[in-house]
């Protein structure tokens, strides 16, 4: 690499949601309350600033900034869009229900901070900055979670905050380990000093590593905190935890993967895949009698995650692999947040019953929740479907076969638990129309809806984009 | 030319329910049977400009997915072409049938005329994935027929209809991703695939890629033992949901063994070709005998549904033997399959919307519940007649010139199976029969059950204009096959020149 890299522009996405938050911080504290809403739009517009500069970045070739620690190549690219795409549309659905909030702005800020940790983990490749991308991701999440200071809210921060902390420690305490087993903290040199190392320093450490990015992942075992946090906080914010962090401890993972957390150091494609086949078959297991709409999402969530586990536990022996997961992360974020979406639109339906006969008062919406319930499913031609197709192939070529089997059989349990849900909301209903409704939180389901059909059906030009080579 | 006969029925579906609220409701009822005529001639004008013999024709390649292989590919040849025609006859009956419909008028149409494009695409698709997508689509569709305008269980019945059918089509998918994983360069191409025939000599992973699709092809056809799901759904669904589930969703199973497992993986079929054989006959013999035992009408179409599947299975598992049999009785099996698949769907759908009409009347499928419904509307008891001698395969109607060739065919190669499978005809003639005495003759008998009408109105002419087309044709086929069979004889033998290799 040469000289060292400091220019700030090949950063540009990350600083401009930087400075944004901070300049959001500031102007909440003077602006007036009615007024507050001006944090978010410029929030929004710092996102989409940050969405043309990664496109723009992408279509350059691969660099390393800072020192290696940060790199900018198709994971990153990808990451970067879909956080930030997935920030516009969670901006969205925060905009109504904190409007003239007291904390309006906060909500915001916390909100670019954390979509900050999560692109941070998905670019770095030096464990250090993992960690801070880790921290940044977490804390003002926690926050998020208990946002609304009722019970509930409290209990789901509390959770959070706890089963992070703490798989947090056991995360650094694993850097500290993988550091003395490699001397280094960066991936490059790491990568290949590690199967040198002692077998059982590098496996420990990086079992504690895992622990922290599988939290954020969301993955079992480290799942305990998702359904009592989605279930507890907000349904805007748990639109967020569902789907920004994951995107961003996902990235970070297929990374590890792919350069340092090899099969020559660990048996990493099996404890992948075991983490994988629990996490969807616990996810589906548990979600199949919920009767909360939030509930039921959080534990589909967990599913979800162990099918985007296939193709990282392939990291390195398939070439499918990165497509795959970056493809899948992508589909699995605009389908859940359209699936979130139209929780936020009917604030009062909190149980799947609430939804009877919602086809007859919002026909659209009825349709756009039956296209993100089957998209999560993988009906074709939503975009899940191709993310699946790609997360198979890449297991079958990996040489988990197995895997990909027991994720075609989870999938088929998982219709019944989302069928439980499409079912009332398409069926006869006795009339009453829903009380409050979020006019923008519809808007945000139709467009997710659209984008997961638009995604699955233009995969085509797509898909070979994020085929790129790793930045060595 | 395709493409427009696939998707035309899906847009008109959108723009169906794009319509103003204030439209009348003439207007939305005309809609979808004239959406379902166009189609028709649209199928016609395609066979017309077949050209008997010239294998693929009307083909379309366009890139889609590349770097996954998936490309957008179609077209038709003697295997898809009488299916293609059967889908838009039988759709068109459906749209007629449910001219009176009153609940909620718009949604059925749409849902129909997308359920149209499903299976029109499903037949003409040349890859994989497209194959795919138009498979689960229908199921997606079908579901929503049957739990939102079926009868009193209707929801189980769905439920039970989607996570069946859903579970054949996830292995298909894992069948499919074997395939492409094999194919060099990684395609999903049918055409390519079958040219590459990227499994040859490698038993054990084709064993695996086979189970996977005829585990997902036989949930759909359904064959022994993954039927289950077809009464129930069967029973539950609204009639013209029955008259397609059974006289084109069911084909795509079949027509799946033809178009992907034979020429795709042909070492594997014909070392496991005995299997389907007994499966078949298994299927025959069980469908036939719990038909047999049925008091339900609907039902007991519905179990002679898996029996006639049972003889296209049959019949694909016979067509592989090589050893000793002419090349002719092998290719008269697999045409006489094709046959099947379309002079069941005719007669199939016919007595399904038969089924529909008893049931609208009485309110009831309990056979035992009727009695003498011939005195008080006779043309209902005619049509029930005729399609019931069709479908136990009279000659002189469609249904006998399927089962003889498929029988001729598969004698020589399976004697003692086709012997067996024989036996299922003498049991469906008993049923019918046993039906038909029980309803259209004796003294006059209807159900009273609270809330339904007294009186047993014959066929009305919307009724009659569905049913009366379906059954002429089967007729028309029975008579003058010819047409039908030039069409598919050289298709039937490209399949055996594949599976040979």
């Amino acid at each position: 690499m040469g000289d060292m890299n400091e220019n700030p522009l090949d950063i540009l996405p990350e600083v401009l949601l930087a400075g944004s938050a901070v300049t959001g911080l500031l102007l909440g504290a003077w602006l007036p309350r009615r007024r507050q809403w001006l944090v978010g739009l410029l929030a929004a517009l710092a996102a989409g600033g940050g969405i043309v500069a990664a496109a723009v970045a992408a279509s350059r070739p691969d660099l390393t900034a800072f020192g290696e620690a940060f790199t900018v190549d198709a994971i990153t690219g990808t990451s970067r869009i879909v956080v930030l795409g997935a920030v516009l549309l969670v901006l969205a659905l925060f905009a109504r229900p904190f409007h003239a909030h007291p904390r309006e702005s906060e909500a915001y800020v916390l909100l670019q901070l954390s979509a900050l940790g999560a692109l941070v983990m998905a670019g770095t490749q030096d464990l250090l900055l993992l960690a801070a991308g880790y921290l940044l991701a977490s804390v003002p999440a926690y926050t998020l979670a208990g946002f609304r200071k009722d019970g509930p809210g409290t209990e789901a921060a509390l959770k959070y905050y706890v089963i992070g902390a703490l798989l947090g420690v056991l995360m650094l305490a694993g850097i500290t380990l993988l550091y003395a087993a490699g001397r280094a903290t960066g991936y490059p040199p790491l990568g290949p000093a590690l199967p040198e190392a002692p077998r059982a320093l590098v496996a420990a450490g990086a079992v504690g590593l895992l622990a922290g990015v599988l939290f954020k992942a969301g993955a079992v075992p480290a799942h305990f905190w998702v359904p009592d946090a989605i279930q507890g906080s907000s349904a805007p914010a748990a639109a967020f935890l569902t789907t920004i962090p994951k995107v961003g401890a996902l990235a970070a993972l297929l990374r590890l993967g792919e350069t340092v957390l090899t099969d020559g150091a660990m048996p990493w494609a099996a404890v992948i895949s075991v983490v994988a086949a629990a996490s969807m078959t616990l996810g589906n297991l548990a979600a199949f009698f919920q009767d909360d709409v939030k509930r039921l999402l959080a534990y589909s969530t967990i599913s979800q995650v162990g099918y985007l586990l296939l193709p990282v536990a392939v990291a390195g022996r398939s070439v499918l692999a990165q497509p795959a997961l970056l493809y899948y992360a992508a589909a699995y974020a605009v389908t859940n947040l359209g699936a979130f979406a139209v929780v936020c639109a009917l604030p009062r339906a909190t149980r799947l019953a609430d939804y009877r006969g919602l086809v007859r008062h919002r026909p659209l919406l009825a349709a756009s929740l039956v296209v993100c319930l089957l998209g999560l499913v993988g009906t074709p031609p939503t975009a899940v479907f191709v993310g699946k197709l790609e997360a198979f192939s890449a297991a079958f070529d990996g040489g988990h076969g197995w895997l990909a089997v027991l994720a075609a059989v989870n999938t088929v349990a998982s219709v019944f638990y989302y069928l439980r849900w499409i079912v009332p909301a398409v069926s006869r209903g006795d009339g009453a129309a829903p009380a409050a409704e979020d006019g923008l939180a519809r808007s945000v389901a139709y467009t997710a809806a659209a984008i997961s059909l638009g995604l699955g059906t233009a995969a085509g030009p797509v898909l070979p984009v994020l085929g790129g080579s790793l930045a060595a | 030319m395709l493409t427009a006969l696939v998707f035309a029925p899906t847009a008109v579906a959108l723009l169906l329910l794009a319509l103003p609220a204030r439209t009348p409701l003439t207007a939305l009822r005309l809609v979808w049977p004239a959406t379902a005529a166009v189609e028709l001639g649209l199928v016609i004008a395609v066979w017309a400009g077949y050209e008997t013999g010239g294998g693929r024709q009307y083909e379309v390649r366009a890139r889609w997915i590349p770097s996954a292989g998936v490309g957008y590919h179609v077209g038709v040849d003697g295997l898809s072409l009488p299916l293609l025609a059967l889908t838009c006859v039988l759709f068109l009956a459906c749209a007629v049938y449910s001219l009176r419909e009153t609940r909620r008028v718009r949604a059925y149409a749409a849902l129909f005329l997308f359920l149209q494009t499903t299976c029109l695409g499903l037949f003409v698709s040349l890859d994989l994935i497209l194959f795919f997508v138009f498979f689960d689509l229908s199921i997606v569709a079908m579901y929503f027929v049957i739990a939102g305008w079926g009868h009193r269980d209707a929801r189980q019945a769905a439920l039970q209809f989607f996570l069946y059918t859903f579970t054949g089509s996830l292995a298909l998918l894992l069948g499919f991703i074997g395939l492409y994983l094999a194919a060099s360069p990684h395609t999903f191409d049918i055409v390519e695939l079958t040219r590459q025939n990227p499994l040859a000599g490698r038993s054990a992973y084709a064993a695996l890629v086979l189970l996977a699709l005829v585990v997902g092809l036989a949930v759909k056809t359904p064959t022994v033992p993954f039927h289950t799901w077809l009464p129930p759904a069967h029973t539950e669904a609204p009639a013209a949901g029955s008259a397609i589930l059974a006289g084109v969703l069911l084909k795509m199973g079949t027509y799946g063994f033809l178009r992907i497992a034979m020429p795709l993986l042909p070492e594997a079929w014909r070392r496991y070709a005995l299997t389907l054989v007994v499966i078949g006959v298994v299927s025959v013999l069980h469908g036939a005998l719990v038909a047999l035992a049925q008091s339900d009408f609907k039902r007991m179409v519905a179990y002679t549904s898996v029996n006639h599947m049972g003889y296209i299975v049959l019949a694909v598992g016979a067509a592989a033997a090589t050893a000793d049999t002419s090349a002719q009785a092998r290719s008269l099996a697999l045409t006489g399959s094709v046959t099947q698949m379309v002079s069941h769907g005719l007669i199939t759908g016919a007595l399904f919307l038969l089924a529909g009409v008893l049931y609208e009347r009485g309110r009831t499928y309990e056979m035992a519940a009727y009695g003498g419904v011939a005195a008080l509307a006779p043309v209902f008891a005619a049509l029930t007649g005729v399609a019931a001698f069709a479908s136990l395969g009279l000659p002189g109607f469609s249904g006998f010139v399927a089962e003889f060739q498929i029988f001729a065919g598969s004698l020589g190669p399976r004697p003692l199976a086709t012997a067996l499978a024989v036996l299922g005809i003498l049991l469906t003639a008993g049923l019918f029969l046993r039906a038909l005495r029980q309803i259209l003759t004796g003294p006059l008998r209807l159900p009273d059950a609270p809330g339904t009408p007294r009186a047993f109105p014959d066929l009305r002419a919307h009724e009659s204009a569905a049913v009366v087309p379906l059954l002429a044709g089967a007729v028309v086929l029975g008579i003058t096959p010819r047409f039908l069979l030039d069409v598919i004889e050289p298709a039937s033998r490209t399949v055996l020149e594949l599976v040979d290799r």
